[in-house]
């Protein structure tokens, strides 16, 4: 065991020392690793949002949007990938459209529970003050609910970054070359490249946590701001 | 490596002997599925649920022995929190090949990443299950004469079960999730044919492959919910 400890000890400077000596690439592959899942978080943003605030604004289709999120979380991400590859080929839109595939699930059921479960009293409130349901939506409803919806942005974004890594088998891009390719980097570049995807999806939950933090409303800040509502893995997948 | 050889153009396993279909590598051929179904894809689906099956129940020992510690001795929490968090933050795809010089390119491997990944998730429910029992229902206990050991069998476990169950459900899902992964270091399993299928371009087995884990899955869950159910008709009558 005590050498088993020490050997991984060394692996781990080894694999510092293997990104200090290629800093150029392993950034090149940062750079790579980000694009793409920058892409597929604004694209499931873009899908997931306004359903999810239209439903519930609404009020309704709750069977789907809260299951949405359990049916993301038992889709096997290489699964997708492999089903994407078949129909889209290899490259970086079948990885693109797979991680959206995964990454709208939380996004959904967060948007959808956050505007669904905004206080009735301060719609009502709202309406007998004489706003259109538009105004509603937007000065009261949105507000109200935008951190818990960050909340699933966040972990959308998270699963995203993480499960990236899995491009590389598609041909992606991204740090998951380097973690793929033991035979070309060695045993020191599998673990740079995975220290680097998890500093980068730490990175990217801290980014996340500050904008949630900086979009609640004051009265609605609490110690963390508003959690998940789902006991969503943020990691899960990768 | 691999994706230049996918890139290079199919290599369809059966060259020139294929049907049309498969030379012509259109999405998906029926009948290569169909033929390669009980030498292909049973062998790695029951490996599959091997697989998981170990992870899963080695996993709900160890997390649960964990949790039973955590909860009588509080400072367990932390450190146990910690310890299964680091291992849930590694990469799967770095993970499997990190064990491969302690133990090799052997189950063994992929069931230690497996397990790791699911102590966080099934630790967790547990903890928070058994916190979450109603302190009336513990007094109740108490006042009845229960021991502490009765207690923790009789009334805290049982009405802890629906958050235990769906942390089973959760690590589950999970675990056929990062079982096909498993295989890049050869362990069997549906990611095998993904694998396979990466090198050669054939699409029909890409989606056969991807389609069955997903389907593994989805049928997974949808039985851990009826166990759910069955194990706690209590909590059904009360959510209406």
């Amino acid at each position: 065991m005590g050498k088993g400890t020490g050997r991984l000890m060394h692996s781990i400077i080894d694999a510092f020392q293997f990104i200090g000596d290629n800093l150029h690439f392993m950034l090149t592959k940062t750079v790579e690793h980000l694009e793409l899942s920058f892409a597929a978080i604004g694209v499931a943003i873009v899908i997931a949002i306004p359903l999810g605030v239209a439903l519930g604004h609404l009020h309704k289709g709750s069977f789907v949007a809260i299951n949405a999120s359990n049916m993301g979380r038992a889709l096997p991400s290489l699964a997708v990938i492999s089903i994407g590859i078949g129909f889209l080929g290899i490259g970086f839109i079948n990885v693109m459209v797979a991680l959206v595939i995964l990454a709208v699930p939380p996004m959904l059921t967060n948007a959808y529970v956050a505007v669904d479960g905004v206080d009735p009293d301060a719609v009502e409130a709202a309406r007998a003050a004489g706003m259109k349901p538009s105004q509603v939506l937007w000065t009261v409803e949105i507000p109200l609910a935008v951190g818990l919806m960050f909340a699933g942005i966040r972990t959308g974004a998270v699963y995203v970054v993480a499960t990236a890594t899995l491009a590389a088998l598609a041909g992606g891009g991204g740090l998951g070359d380097v973690i793929v390719n033991q035979a070309t980097y060695g045993t020191p570049g599998v673990l740079a490249g995975a220290l680097m995807v998890t500093a980068l999806a730490f990175l990217v939950e801290g980014v996340f946590a500050v904008i949630q933090r900086l979009l609640t409303p004051k009265a609605l800040r609490h110690e963390e701001g508003p959690v998940d509502v789902l006991l969503a893995p943020a990691i899960e997948g990768t | 490596m691999l994706v230049q050889l996918a890139q290079a153009g199919p290599v369809i396993p059966t060259f020139q002997r294929g049907s049309t279909c498969e030379r012509e590598n259109r999405h998906f051929c029926w009948d290569w599925f169909s033929s390669h179904w009980s030498n292909t894809f049973v062998p790695r689906l029951v490996e599959h649920i091997e697989l998981v099956a170990i992870a899963v129940g080695i996993g709900f020992v160890i997390a649960m022995a964990c949790a039973l510690i955590a909860y009588r001795w509080k400072w367990f929490d932390g450190p146990a929190t910690g310890v299964f968090a680091f291992f849930y933050t590694i990469p799967s795809l770095a993970f499997f090949q990190l064990m491969v010089p302690f133990t090799g390119l052997t189950r063994l491997s992929a069931e230690i990443a497996l397990i790791s990944y699911t102590l966080l998730i099934l630790f967790r429910n547990i903890v928070t299950g058994l916190h979450e029992v109603p302190p009336d229902a513990l007094e109740a206990a108490q006042a009845m004469g229960l021991t502490r050991n009765q207690t923790l069998w009789r009334v805290e476990l049982p009405l802890a079960l629906p958050a235990i169950m769906a942390g089973i459900r959760i690590a589950t899902v999970t675990t056929i999730s990062l079982a096909t992964i498993a295989a890049f270091i050869g362990v069997g399993g549906l990611g095998q044919p993904i694998f396979n299928a990466i090198q050669t371009g054939f699409k029909t087995q890409f989606i056969a492959a991807g389609v069955l884990a997903v389907l593994l899955a989805f049928v997974a869950d949808a039985l851990l919910v009826l166990v759910q159910r069955l194990l706690t008709p209590w909590a059904r009558a009360r959510v209406g």
